[in-house]
Order: structure tokens, then sequence, then C-alpha cells
């Protein structure tokens, strides 16, 4: 078990140093930072010092390797615009996109699985086919247009839900306070509606195939009730494959908030990378893209130990 | 009275394609302790019989017609709730695949105690433990304490087998029905768990149906042999009467085809073509494709005939 976790970390450092080195090449290419930050009027002396300051004037391999003795001290650089530290800046942005992503993969799960659940065990019945209807929109239906059209609706005709931002924070998070409730609503069901369509439509697939399985039939020719099956013998071999989605689809939540979170100017990671990017902030960028790929990495860590537990066929 | 007795048994599929008689009038009877065959090719709708005996068709299958007296009472006028208490408890089944029949994530002692718990809630745990204990050392599974905690892949195919019977045999069920309980097995195998099976069948006085295409397996165990085609029984009597005298042409055809030591052939008999596909049956006499002694008078479904105790459907036997 030991020898499987350090392999997995040097996996890990392995991918976090080449998408490293691939993010700073592209922003190094992207173009001169320096010409966006200083004014217009500003003269050729003054580009060349504040490049120097920057370290910009070097070579591009001078640069990445000065970047890699700095990370290993702990230091991903200081924003080029800000002036902080780029992973602090990075962090405290993250409660906010963290918190979009947690809820609604939770509330895609709650939801999803049992619908899913109920719609495969009646495939023909009225119940199912409303769900299969809605859950086909759910997953066709692009994310920006979901968000607008919630804001054409509760916000601008009914102006019931607030349209932007974050609204009052408490413990890092604005789901305690009724303020906040109100603002995480809307970017809550944009993000989950595709979410808990997947997640719903995957579990009705895999339940129907295992429910089809030998053992489920043994399972009834020995009298276990029928909600023992469904709900524990086969939603246990359907859990699964489930969970790697899962685990696939929340790194995408949080590193792809980015459209729900320009629509509704939520002050979270997704829309500080559209402004690093802009203003070719490299260090943000980098160390966004580093915080991202670490919770990838680590999400699909999570999922190989929970795998352990359902499915003893892998386990180490 | 008989421990079970079938009567015009009549399964069907509703399928896009028209109606799949897979069980079409089928009848027959099992005292308590006696073993029965059930023979015939892939799709002449044996395990569909055993199904219907527990209840346990799916849609768009369905029990159109017919009764299965069980211990004097019909199963099939039975609720979905009554059938629950019947299966595992009084009539269980073994199935064909042991590779397949054991849920790959739950481990074997979950399996098997869930069994004795459903039906009887007032036994402990450590009681059902037990039972499992007791029963696997039974059927010859040795550790049966460390096999407990096993998972179905930890187990090869001949122990998956054992746990499988071992599960069936739990309740003491009055009825066991065995689904080609060997066919998925190796040949060394094979021998061992009929052995088993008749031993533990005649230990708890169960009454047991076999169904199988290997004719040479129900020769070795059974006391009497319904043989099927196409959905119904053409041939059904005492064994010795089947298996040493057979009448019906398919039935000499089936054992025909099995090799004999004494026999130098060179090739081993075949009968001709293959079974008809239950949507599209000939008129008359389903084998008489088939047959080498099929005439016109053959157009028409032979009745059923009862010479001796034995009951066959076919023009030719007189």
């Amino acid at each position: 078990m030991t020898k499987y976790i350090l392999n997995r970390l040097f996996h890990s450092a392995l991918v976090m140093f080449t998408i490293s080195f691939i993010v700073f090449f592209i922003m190094f290419k992207a173009g001169d930072p320096v010409e966006l930050m200083l004014p217009p009027d500003a003269t050729q002396q003054e580009v060349i010092e504040m490049r120097a300051t920057l370290g910009l004037d070097k070579s591009f391999l001078v640069q990445y390797q000065k970047f890699l003795v700095n990370v290993s001290k702990g230091n991903l650089g200081n924003s080029f615009i800000y002036g902080q530290p780029a992973l602090d800046i990075v962090f405290e942005r993250m409660p906010a996109t963290m918190e979009l992503a947690i809820i609604s993969m939770l509330l895609s799960i709650i939801i999803g699985i049992p619908l899913g659940i109920i719609s495969s065990i009646k495939p023909n019945s009225i119940l199912s086919r409303i769900i299969m209807f809605f859950s086909l929109t759910g997953i066709s239906v692009p994310v920006f247009w979901t968000g607008m059209i919630l804001v054409l609706i509760f916000s601008v005709i009914l102006g019931v839900l607030p349209s932007s931002g974050r609204g009052e924070v408490y413990l890092f998070t604005s789901a305690f306070t009724v303020d906040g409730i109100k603002h995480l609503i809307m970017p809550v069901l944009t993000l989950s509606i595709f979410q808990l369509a997947l997640i719903l439509r995957l579990t009705r697939t895999g339940m129907m195939e295992v429910l089809m399985q030998d053992y489920i039939k043994l399972a009834a020719a020995k009298g276990v009730p029928r909600k023992v099956i469904v709900y524990y013998h086969a939603l246990k071999n359907t859990l699964i494959p489930l969970i790697t989605v899962i685990g696939i689809q929340f790194g995408q939540l949080v590193a792809f908030t980015i459209v729900t979170e320009t629509i509704f100017a939520w002050p979270g990671t997704g829309k500080l990378i559209i402004d690093s990017i802009q203003n070719l902030d490299r260090p943000i960028v980098v160390a966004y893209l580093l915080v991202i790929s670490f919770i990838f990495v680590a999400i699909n860590f999570i999922v190989d130990v929970l795998y352990t537990f359902v499915d003893p066929r892998v386990r180490v | 009275m008989a421990l079970l007795e079938v009567n015009n048994l009549n399964t069907h599929f509703f399928t896009r394609n028209g109606v799949i008689k897979a069980v079409d009038g089928i009848s027959f009877s099992l005292e308590e302790g006696e073993i029965l065959g059930i023979v015939g090719e892939s799709g002449a709708g044996k395990s569909i019989t055993g199904f219907s005996m527990l209840g346990l068709i799916d849609k768009p299958g369905k029990i159109v017609e017919g009764e299965i007296i069980f211990n004097g009472e019909d199963l099939v006028k039975k609720s979905e709730e009554e059938l629950q208490k019947i299966r595992g408890n009084e009539i269980a089944m073994i199935f064909q695949d042991p590779q397949t029949s054991l849920n790959p994530v739950i481990n074997i002692g979950h399996q098997l105690m869930e069994t004795i718990l459903y039906h009887n809630p007032s036994v402990s745990k450590k009681d059902a433990y037990n039972a499992c204990i007791d029963i696997l050392k039974l059927v010859g599974l040795p550790a049966a304490d460390k096999r407990m905690k096993s998972y179905p892949h930890q187990l090869s195919g001949g122990m998956k087998q054992r746990v499988v019977i071992a599960m069936a045999l739990l309740n003491n069920p009055k009825l066991l029905i065995a689904d080609e309980p060997t066919t998925a097995l190796d040949v060394t195998i094979q021998a061992q768990i009929l052995y088993l099976m008749k031993k533990l069948s005649s230990n708890f006085n169960s009454s047991l149906i076999l169904i199988t295409h290997d004719i040479a397996v129900v020769s070795q165990l059974c006391d009497k042999i319904a043989v099927m085609y196409a959905g119904r029984i053409v041939e059904y009597g005492k064994k010795e009467d089947i298996i040493f005298n057979p009448q019906h042409p398919y039935t000499k055809g089936l054992i025909e085809c099995l090799p004999k030591l004494d026999d130098d052939k060179e090739r081993l008999y075949q009968i001709p073509g293959i079974m008809p596909s239950l949507l599209s049956l000939p008129k008359g006499c389903y084998f008489k494709d088939r047959c080498e002694y099929a005439d016109g008078e053959c157009d028409v479904y032979p009745p059923e005939q009862e010479i001796n105790g034995r009951r066959i459907f076919c023009h030719k036997v007189k």
C-alpha cells in the first residue's frame, strides 16, 4: 500500500511538472504583459525597466528555471497585476468556486441517483418517461443558455433572485445565510442540471444492466425482497462505474465553473482565470492550473480509494 | 398426493415479433424425494419451465395458462409476496453458471445468511452464521470459516457452485430445481457435484428437478425423465423406459448421439437439422422436418398417448 501511494505521488508530481511547463510556455508566447500594465503614454525607458523588474527580459529557459527554483521553495511568484503572491490570490478565490462545485455535485447525486433508480425499475412507465424527457433536455441544453434563461425568469421578470454576486458570506460559504442562499440558487441550478442529467442517465443504464444479471435473479430465487435486491444487491454494483464518473465530473465542475461564474459575476477562480488570461498575468494562470491539476490528481486518488470499499476485486 | 403437479402449463413471451410459446402446455408430476430430469436442446423451454415454478418470469413473459400445484396449492394464483416466502424456502433453485450466479461485490457469508434471515427473521445472526458454516462443510467446501468472508472472485468455479448449492439447501427446501448445474464446470468436478446433489437431496428428502441438455447426466441420477422439444414435452416416463427403450424418434436420436465405449464408429450420430424457431413452428409435429419416419400423417400435431405408464406424442408409436 505504501509503495502504491508513493508511486501515485511520483506520477502526480510528473503530471504537475508537465502541466507547469506547457502553461508556462503558452503564456510566454501569448504576449507581453508589460504593455497592458503600463499606461499607453509610458516611455520606452519605463517599459524596459518594468520588464527587468519582472524578469521578463530573460530568455524562456532562464525564466522557467527561475520559476522551478522558486517552486521548490514553495513560491509560485507574484501576480504581475496585483503584486501579491499568485497562490494566495488563487486560494482566496477558491472557497467560492469549491462551494459552487460541491453544492452542485451533492445536489446532482442526491437527486440523480434516486431518479435514475426509479426510471430503471420500470423503464416504460409514464414516470420514467417524464424523468427521461427532462434528463435528455438537461444533458442537451448548454450551460450558458440555462444560466441566462434563469436570470431572465427569476431576476428580470419575477425579480425574486439576485442576478449576480455571492451575497453574505459566513464561514467561507454563503450557504449559511439567507442572502447567500438566494445568491446560490441560480448558479447551482445552472451547474447541476447537466451533472444531474448525466448521473441520472448513468445510474439508469447501469441499473438496467445489473438488474438483468444472473446474481439478481438468484437473489430473487432465494426470496430476497425486491427492495433489498434493487437498493443493495444491484445498486452496489452500479456504484462502481458511477464513482469514476462522479470523480471526473467533480474535477470538471471545479475547473469549468468559468462560464457560470462569468454569467453570475461569481467571485470565484473561474472569473479570476478569465481576467488573468486577458491581462497575461502568467503567475496567476500557472498557479491556478497547478492547483486545478492538483485537485484532479487528488480526486482520482480518492476515487481509487473509494473503489476498494465498493469493489472487493480491486482491493490491494 | 404428489408434491408437485404441473398441469397444462403455458408460459409465453409477448415480443414485438410475435408470441413465443416458450412453454406450451406441459404437464408432469413429482413425488416427494423423487428426481425428475428435463432434457432437451437449448431453447426447448427447460429453463423457463424451471423459472415458472418460482414465478420468476420477467416481462414480456407471462404464465398465461395452467396450474402448478405445489403442496396442494396453486402457485400460479399466488401473489408476489406469497411467492417470495416460498422462493428459497420451500422451492430453491441452482443456476447454470456459478461464475455469474453470485453477486461479485457482496461477500459469501452475507449472501448465504440473507437466505436464512429473510425467511426466518427470528433467527439470530449467530445461529444463521453457524448454520451456513455447517452447510458449507456439508457441500465439501474446505475452510468454511474463511470462505464466509471471501468474495466470489476469490473462489474457483467448482467452489462457487458448491456455495450456490449450499445456498439452495439452507432452508431445507421440499423442491430443488437445478438448471444445468454442471454445464459450466470441468468434467472432473461435474461428477462430484452431481453425486453431491443426489446425496443431499436424499439426505434432506427433497425432490429434485434436474434441467439439462446432457442425457448422460439424467441417466445417472433421475427417477423420471421428461424430454422437451420446442416448448412441449414429447416423451415422459420412468428413467429405465426412456433410456433403455426410447420410443419417440427425438429421444432415440438424443441417446444415439452419446458416445459408447464398445462402439468403434468413426463419427458420432447427429440429429439432422436444428430445432425450429419458436416464432415459425412447422404445422403439425414440430419434429417432423428432422424425423426420418415423418410422413403426411405428421402434418397434424400428434395426440397424447399413454403406453405402459409412459406419455408420448408421436403418430409413429403405436
